[in-house]
């Protein structure tokens, strides 16, 4: 990493950060990466709240007796925080966040394709959170994140309606920001920029686009009949009025666990982009990943019955769907072996965002095996809805999505702030996480097979060690989780000046100065060059922000 | 791990060991590798540019099939578990489970009620027909390896088979509200000889279809379904022996008279019209429980010669007359 | 994409209506135009669920469809129909003459599809006033003779949900067309740039196409059962 960074420039050149400095040219901002930005500031925000109800409910379940908190509480909880966690975290997480600062940049766009569109999204995000948080404080959701009816139509006294309104409305968001995304991709390319010249990332946020605009709507339905059948009784899950609650889950899960590629889909883009610079190597397979995402996408519409294998559904449908469930595990595996293809060879660096990715493997692959298990039609029967299920999906969801949002903050850092962040802490918090984290679910793996059902609020004493040990990786967990944000918000005052690629990188979005500025590019580029065609840096051109300044030059 | 406790625990665990010997294989192999490429190929100096590297077919093709076919392995053996787990056997012991928040209410063939305690025979393949009064519940025995949602408005069925004597966990699986981790029971494996002395030392009540019975008489229901059905001039089909037999409807179809469909032409008769009859049939719905409903069903069983426990039903049937206190909810 | 022209593009004058973000207008055109198709995917893709939920009542409950089919007024369902297919030709006559920079023909059929599609949502409310009379509301006044309240209750709640729904997208539909309309007027569309018009008879056509199925959905379904 550069440790001589000299900044030279006499007047500040304008970049999107200092383009406007009152709230209102922020919050009324058409600019995609400041958009970002707000996304950023929202997100993180609401991953403080997921994560405080995490924390209330590894602090209860040290104890097999429910001492903490009361029953019904300790159920608001974990609703709680599902729904913060998974609509509004994991879901905006990468592809609102870096996916809104980063995409028009990689594709050499100066925007997204519909600005104000972008920036509806964002409102209607909130609005949605405020609704979301609004129900919270009134009193909480004890529905679990699931809503299954009909404990949610006709048995839960909480504030069902109005949590379920914020996500329906969030959905919107999501929804238009993956039209806006499959629009710029298609339409905004900078000439040259042929769709084999893209970086992964990119593809990946194709791939997401998609689930985003087919599924989210069936959800956005789903939850209008569940609030119709709370308020009025339409009968259309209630068997005592001659419907079928089962045609609830059948309907949720067809958005739910496409969603669930929502979350990793645009962590696996990132991890490409970071194997690739950290080892100065083209992506191994490129194809094969690019195609791979968009596979993950198509077939993950096709295995939501794998949810339902102790639901009363027929068995034959039952193997349908373990069928297709593992042809859905096959694009992911295709992933982790090009990813490991990759460093073969290569030029790698033990920088943060590296170690993140090369971590976000490891879980990844643990997770997507141990996803395995749970397709099996007959093993899954024994541990669907237990701790086994709960430690597979974190690890997609926390050591997958979340570390690769992580790493993927280390590695833009500099370009969205200009700044540097230090690297010796980062590498430490790094390693924490990943000990922390391992601590915290590994033993809920061994809780699951030995029998002990997720959503338990008190339990058999026998299960209390490892529950144990689980709180106390959860506390490891949550310092490595507190690390960045500490240095991370010192280092916007006082990180080195970063320039313009620090790491040596090949997308776009380092052929433009650190912070950009507001339009990205001084004009349009003319790409000739493929995808991760590594260069020595002083052949590559700095298109954005003035004159290439004295600190891109330096290089290391 | 936990006990092996049934007939189908072994085969849950031989399968789970072999994906976890094939979980541990992949992960030690991937891990080594990026191990290996990240310490050997380290960066040795800051403006190094390796040998791009674009692809192999070769290769692609090798961890495409080969991770293909290891899947498909793991996909049949796991069929072919699920299928010995809800294949199920004729000649069980039917037991009647009915959930509700958040309780489990089970009722032997011989009339004995449990609340949270299920006692079984060891080595006997036992038959639960569940349903619940209000939200989804799932029943799941974890050193069975079994585990079924009970649904309200429908039956579902789970089997199995202890093969050990002592107490197990049971638990409700599916979330259920307040108090979920506390709908939880145990089941009590005794020998054979055992559980006879058990039963014994508990019958206090009709079997269950005793019970139907005599809600058969009390409902009504025999005014119209006489024996010989429309022949006979009966206004409704004979039941007699309708149990597990398909049956033609109005307009062609055939269905299989098992327990949802009986369930489902009391609740809501005109839903399925036996051909050559008319819908005239009132709704039962809301004037019979749960539980009546399964004693009903279980009544219009017993008339079946083939039904597994009809002989079983009679044994008892002396003994539990001394009793008649059927009606409870 | 058009590499070559883009420099030769940028030579010339802006466009009004260009977006800074965009290199040309020929950009700004396809951007538009594929956003409100994939708009329409979500489209599907939202009221797909309600199809959803209606096939699995209907082949669950076909006799009772088929029964409360016939308390709904084919006639005044036919009536919108022809309605609403007529509406469609204006709509497509609109795009036409945008097109070709004929405002007064663009401003009159755009008036046109208007009026029809206040006719449909007139003849609506004709039709969901006689349900309110009869008690066929369902939820707390639900009144139904025959066989099968509750099941037939599903077909008024699905009835009244999707064509609810398609309802409310002719509200937006006719407010869409009341903007252009006002901008039509202005001259504001011309054969550059006259994409508003076109992407707005795409999301008509549509909201038309969901009718065509929800009409013998609902109206007609109980045509071959004898009822």
């Amino acid at each position: 990493m550069s440790t001589a960074v000299i900044p030279v420039e006499a007047k500040p050149r304008t970049t999107y950060l200092n383009a406007g400095q009152t709230l209102k040219s922020w919050l009324l901002t058409l600019d995609h990466k400041r958009i970002g930005i707000l996304y950023l500031i929202s997100v993180t925000f609401f991953f403080l709240v997921g994560g405080i109800y995490a924390t209330l409910i590894r602090l209860e379940l040290l104890t097999p007796q429910g001492d903490l908190v009361s029953a019904q509480t300790y159920n608001k909880l974990f609703t709680q925080h599902g729904i913060t966690m998974v609509f509004f975290f994991l879901i905006p997480s990468i592809p609102a966040v870096f996916g809104n600062f980063l995409l028009p940049i990689m594709i050499g766009a100066k925007d997204v394709a519909f600005p104000r569109l972008n920036l509806l999204s964002w409102y209607v995000f909130m609005t949605g959170a405020l609704f979301a948080s609004y129900a919270m404080f009134a009193g909480g959701v004890d529905t679990g994140w699931t809503f299954y009816p009909p404990y949610s139509t006709n048995y839960a006294n909480t504030y069902v309606i109005a949590t379920g309104l914020g996500i329906f409305i969030a959905g919107f968001s999501s929804i238009l920001t993956g039209l806006n995304f499959i629009v710029t991709i298609h339409t905004m390319r900078a000439p040259g920029m042929t769709w084999f010249r893209l970086p992964l990332f990119v593809w990946a946020q194709y791939a997401t686009s998609l689930i985003q605009i087919l599924g989210t709507p069936v959800l956005a339905i789903t939850l209008l009949l569940v609030a119709l059948e709370r308020t009025v009784g339409i009968g259309i899950f209630d068997p005592r009025l001659g419907g079928d609650p089962v045609l609830f889950q059948h309907l949720f899960w067809f958005y739910s666990h496409p969603a669930v590629y929502i979350m990793v889909l645009p962590s696996m883009g990132v991890v490409s982009e970071i194997i690739a610079t950290f080892s100065r190597k083209p992506i191994f397979g490129y194809k094969f990943v690019a195609f791979s995402s968009l596979a993950i996408a198509i077939v993950g519409f096709l295995v939501w019955g794998h949810h339902l294998f102790t639901s009363s559904q027929s068995v034959y449908a039952g193997m349908l769907f373990s069928l297709l469930s593992y042809a859905v595990a096959i694009p992911s595996a295709i992933k982790v072996f090009n990813w490991t293809a990759t460093l073969y060879r290569g030029s790698i660096s033990y920088d943060a965002p590296m170690l993140y990715a090369l971590g976000f493997i490891g879980l990844f692959l643990i997770g997507g095996l141990t996803g395995l298990f749970l397709a099996a039609l007959g093993l899954d029967v024994h541990v669907h809805d237990t701790y086994f299920v709960v430690a597979h999906f974190h690890y997609i969801m926390v050591g997958g999505a979340l570390l690769a949002y992580l790493g993927a903050m280390h590695y833009w850092w500099p370009k969205m702030t200009g700044r540097l962040y230090p690297e010796g802490w980062a590498r430490f918090a790094a390693l924490v996480v990943f000990v922390g984290f391992n601590l915290t679910f590994f033993p809920q793996f061994i809780l699951g097979y030995l029998g002990m059902p997720r959503r338990y609020y008190t339990y058999a004493p026998e299960f209390q060690l490892l529950h144990v040990l689980s709180t106390a990786g959860a506390s490891i967990l949550a310092v490595g989780f507190i690390l960045p944000a500490i240095y991370l918000l010192w280092s916007l005052k006082k990180g080195p000046i970063a320039p313009a690629d620090p790491w040596l990188a090949t997308g776009l979005e380092w052929r433009t100065s650190s912070p950009p500025p507001p339009e990205n590019f001084e004009r349009t580029p003319i790409v000739t060059w493929n995808a991760y065609e590594f260069r020595p840096q002083e052949e590559a051109e700095v298109i954005g922000g003035g004159k290439p300044d004295a600190s891109s030059l330096t290089g290391e | 791990m936990p006990e092996q406790a049934s007939t189908i625990a072994q085969q849950v665990d031989a399968l789970f060991y072999y994906w976890l010997g094939i979980t541990l294989f992949f992960t030690v192999l991937i891990v080594a590798a990026i191990i290996l490429f990240v310490v050997k190929y380290r960066r040795r100096a800051p403006g190094e540019i390796p040998r791009p590297i674009f692809g192999s077919m070769k290769l692609e093709t090798i961890w495409i099939v080969i991770p293909f076919l290891i899947a498909m392995s793991l996909f049949v053996w796991g069929a072919k578990v699920y299928f010995a787990q809800y294949r199920i056997p004729k000649d069980a012991l039917d037991i009647y489970v009915v959930g509700k928040q958040w309780m489990w209410k089970m009722q032997h063939p011989t009339g004995q009620r449990e609340i949270n305690e299920l006692h079984v025979p060891m080595g006997r393949k036992i038959r639960l027909t569940m349903t619940t009064e209000d939200v989804i519940h799932s029943f799941y025995i974890p050193d069975f390896r079994v585990k079924m949602d009970v649904v309200p408005g429908r039956y579902t069925q789970m089997w199995f088979e202890a093969t050990k004597p002592g107490r197990y966990h049971l638990f409700c699986a599916e979330y259920c509200g307040m108090n979920h981790s506390r709908m939880t029971g145990t089941v009590i494996v005794m020998r054979p000889d055992e559980y006879q002395a058990w039963l014994s030392g508990n019958t206090s009540q009709l079997s269950p279809a005793q019970q139907g019975e005599q809600l058969f008489q009390t409902l009504g229901c025999t005014t119209c379904h006489l024996n010989g059905g429309r022949d006979a001039g009966g206004r409704g089909p004979q039941l007699a022996g309708i149990f597990g037999k398909p049956v033609q409807l109005e307009g062609g179809q055939t269905v299989v008279a098992d327990e949802n469909y009986l369930r489902e032409s009391i609740l809501n008769p005109s839903a399925k019209i036996v051909a050559g009859y008319s819908a005239i049939m009132p709704t039962y719905q809301g004037q019979v429980s749960e539980e009546q409903l399964l004693q009903l069903i279980a009544y219009i069983k017993s008339l079946s010669p083939q039904s597994g426990n009809a002989a079983m039903t009679s044994a008892n049937a002396a003994q539990a007359a001394s009793s008649p206190n059927g009606q409870r909810r | 994409m058009a590499q070559s022209e883009v420099t030769a593009q940028h030579a010339i004058a802006h466009h009004p209506a260009l977006a800074h973000h965009f290199e040309n207008m020929e950009q700004q055109r396809e951007a538009s135009t594929l956003g409100m198709w994939v708009f329409l995917i979500t489209e599907i893709m939202f009221f797909g669920g309600l199809f959803l939920a209606y096939s699995i009542y209907r082949s669950w409950y076909p006799q009772v469809f088929a029964e409360a089919s016939h308390h709904l007024d084919i006639l005044l369902g036919g009536i919108n129909t022809v309605v609403l297919i007529t509406s469609s030709l204006t709509m497509a006559l609109a795009v036409y003459h945008s097109q070709v920079g004929n405002r007064g023909k663009l401003v009159l059929f755009l008036i046109l599809t208007m009026l029809l599609g206040l006719t449909f949502l007139g003849i609506k409310v004709i039709e969901y006033s006689h349900k309110f009379h009869d008690g066929l509301i369902p939820g707390i006044h639900f009144h139904y003779e025959g066989p099968h309240p509750q099941q037939a209750q599903i077909f008024f709640w699905l009835y009244f949900a999707m064509t609810g729904l398609h309802a409310l997208h002719m509200i937006i539909g006719v407010s869409i067309l009341a903007f252009l309309i006002y901008f039509a007027w202005r001259g504001r569309y011309s054969p550059e740039y006259h994409s508003p018009v076109e992407i707005s008879g795409l999301y008509w056509h549509f909201v038309d196409i969901v009718w065509i199925f929800l009409f013998p959905l609902l109206y007609l379904v109980g045509f071959h059962v004898k009822g």
